[in-house]
């Protein structure tokens, strides 16, 4: 069953002669971080120091409620960063999400407003919502893919507008209260316990047994696969995070529907970033735009559809903030949500200069992010300490972007 | 022996410029071509005009000895005419196989990346290529060293049942092992049947692998070299003060004396 017996007919290919033991994996992710390819490492390295920190100061912080309040809080800033994700990895930025997350907060909240004009089911008010703040997106990449304007300033424009457009709405009535319960479970639905622990149990299923297709898919193409102890240890680590933070949860008041969704998100995206050609697509325009052109890649195309799915994405995560506070305001998408959008994907090791970050960095830059809020408001700190830190956080993030980019640029000879 | 890729009477004008005048161009699959000639000789000019680039104004090119209409680039790959470009367009955030399969990414009905099958077909091509220096074909681009990202680029155009390849400037840039390396790799195309086409300033390089010369100058046929039956020094010559000559196949002699 061993590697080596696989390819004892032939001679091995090239490539493949490097081992799989342990230390050999090590060793490669170990060079690897020497030459700037840092990967999740800081990222996991900051949240265990954080998570200490605050733990340290107030036993509170890891509490079961705490936790369940965590899981909602940041969900809205990681749906949003997800598109932010895509769109630093084309080398592009994105200002107007903030903004737009509102317009979709004010569509849903005029649809299901019960006053005889529309009222629509909750559901098609969401799809509608995310349907046309996708189409703003596909404007506002236009203008970047076929005219040229840089991203900074069509999406700045954006931004201004469509605050613009979200003041004119909501007008002089000031706050639109939103009665569907459909839209309001989006941020305010928990799963029972039995069905947390389900939902958990299936997804570790799920995982294990994509796991081992892949790892036989490789064994049949003759190609160097992981170290199995390793693929082992990956399958057990995601079964205890999963089934621990459910059972976790379930202590208060179990599951959170919005942070499910959150991971629905991510896996989808993971998805269509790294498995698909449109994901491969996206990371070589951001790598180098003038090589994807030559190789027949549709560069304008895949703009629009990646300004499309952070404007989306956007939208989506305006829904889970109306959601969560039951109607939309004057302030809808303002305040600091651009930023720590950004910053989340940033935060999480998505490179700025493009072609480098996973989709994954919106989860764990919004996981900082939202555990150093939300352990400031704990310790009773003010917003004044707050911003100072995030503000810190997020030089150090781009800071170590910068030096691993240098970093890599060197050791290529 | 036919040559499998032929040029006659190929001219085009930018303008006023005259960059190309009755160009006759061939090669043949399993000889290296060098073209040569000084900066403005209408080297590259030629190479984009046979691959669709440039739209030509006059003369015709001939492919398996048919005479054919190249309007793209895409045109030339469905022909099997590849062009490795002195840039390599090669990007650094992808590694070895992602950038094999760059824009032609075999995929199933939902789009999804079949990598096992395309890791193993770039592990193949590398081995009938011999290049044994590519520690891991999942390796970042970026870490590759220069004769590495030569071959990763001349590997990508022969994995399509490629005829012919076309090599802008392999050899600047890089070191003198590199150098060999990629001379080498260039050599085993030939061997392997393909018809190669060498762009290069480098006189030794060109020696050592080519098996025929075509000069240009100014845009004009000047001399086709045996490499066997010729010099540097002739070759330097006639890429410096070489009179045009319309017979293509015919070498030294017409160049020689009218000079």
């Amino acid at each position: 069953m061993s590697a080596e017996a696989q390819a004892a007919p032939e001679p091995p290919l090239p490539g493949q002669a490097t081992g799989n033991s342990i230390i050999e994996v090590v060793r490669r992710r170990f060079e690897a971080i020497k030459q700037g390819d840092v990967g999740i490492l800081p990222v996991v390295i900051g949240l265990i120091l954080i998570v200490g920190f605050f733990y340290s100061k107030n036993s509170n912080f890891l509490s079961a409620g705490n936790f369940t309040n965590l899981m909602t809080q940041m969900a809205a800033v990681t749906t949003i960063a997800i598109g932010v994700v895509f769109v630093l990895l084309l080398g592009e930025i994105d200002l107007s999400i903030g903004y737009v997350s509102g317009i979709a907060g004010v569509i849903v909240a005029e649809l299901q407003y019960p006053d005889g004009s529309w009222e629509v089911k909750g559901i098609v008010a969401i799809v509608i919502a995310v349907i046309i703040t996708s189409l703003i997106g596909a404007l506002q990449g236009s203008f970047v893919a076929y005219i040229g304007v840089p991203s900074f300033v069509v999406t700045l424009a954006g931004l201004l507008f469509w605050q613009g457009v979200i003041l004119y709405v909501i007008g002089d009535r000031g706050v639109i209260v939103i009665q569907d319960n459909t839209i309001n479970n989006v941020a305010n639905y928990f799963f029972s316990n039995t069905a947390g622990l389900l939902i958990a149990a299936v997804a570790t299923a799920f995982f294990t047994l994509g796991t081992i297709m892949g790892v036989v898919s490789r064994r049949r193409h003759g190609i160097v696969t992981d170290n199995v102890v390793l693929i082992a240890l990956k399958l057990i680590g995601f079964a205890v995070v999963a089934l621990g933070a459910v059972m976790w949860a379930n202590k208060e008041r179990g599951l959170p529907f919005a942070f499910l969704l959150v991971i629905v998100l991510l896996v989808f995206w993971t998805f269509i970033a790294e498995r698909t050609t449109f994901g491969r697509h996206v990371y070589a325009v951001g790598g180098n735009a003038e090589a994807a052109r030559r190789a027949g890649i549709n560069v304008r195309t895949i703009r629009i559809f990646v300004f499309m799915i952070s404007s989306g994405m956007a939208g989506l995560g305006g829904v889970i903030l109306a959601a969560r506070l039951n109607s939309v305001d004057l302030n809808a998408g303002g305040g600091t949500l651009l930023l720590d959008s950004i910053a989340a994907a940033v935060i999480g090791g998505t490179s700025l200069f493009g072609g480098r970050g996973r989709v994954i960095s919106a989860l764990m830059g919004a996981l900082i992010i939202s555990t150093v809020a939300n352990g400031i408001d704990l310790l009773g700190y003010s917003s004044a300490i707050k911003f100072m830190v995030t503000g810190l956080i997020l030089l150090a993030a781009v800071t170590l972007d910068a030096i691993s980019r240098k970093r890599l640029e060197r050791s290529g000879r | 022996m036919t040559p499998i890729l032929e040029t006659r009477g190929i001219t085009k004008s930018f303008g006023s410029v005259q960059a190309l005048t009755d160009v006759d161009f061939e090669v043949r699959s399993g000889e290296v071509m060098a073209l040569v000639g000084d900066n403005g000789a209408g080297k590259s000019t030629l190479v984009k005009c046979i691959v669709g680039i440039y739209p030509i104004d006059d003369g015709e090119i001939q492919f398996d000895g048919k005479k054919v209409d190249i309007h793209d680039p895409k045109a030339a790959s469905n022909l099997g005419i590849e062009v490795v470009y002195q840039d390599l367009a090669l990007c650094d955030n992808l590694d070895v196989v992602q950038n094999m399969y760059l824009g032609r990414e075999e995929h199933d009905v939902i789009r999804r990346l079949k990598e096992p099958e395309m890791e193993a077909r770039t592990a193949k091509t590398m081995q009938s290529l011999a290049v044994t220096t590519i520690g891991s074909m999942r390796q970042k681009v970026a870490s590759l060293s220069g004769g590495q990202r030569q071959s990763v680029a001349i590997g990508r155009a022969v994995m399509w049942n490629s005829r012919v390849v076309i090599l802008d400037e392999p050899t600047a840039a890089l070191g003198v092992a590199q150098t060999r390396q990629v001379l080498d790799l260039v050599r085993r195309l030939a061997e392997q049947g393909l018809a190669v086409v060498i762009i290069s300033h480098n006189l030794h390089d060109i020696f050592e692998v080519s098996d025929r010369i075509t000069v240009l100058r100014l845009g004009r046929n000047v001399a086709v070299f045996e490499r066997s039956e010729t010099t540097q020094q002739e070759v330097v010559h006639a890429i410096t003060a070489g009179v045009p000559t319309k017979v293509a196949g015919i070498p030294t002699a017409g160049a020689e004396e009218l000079a």
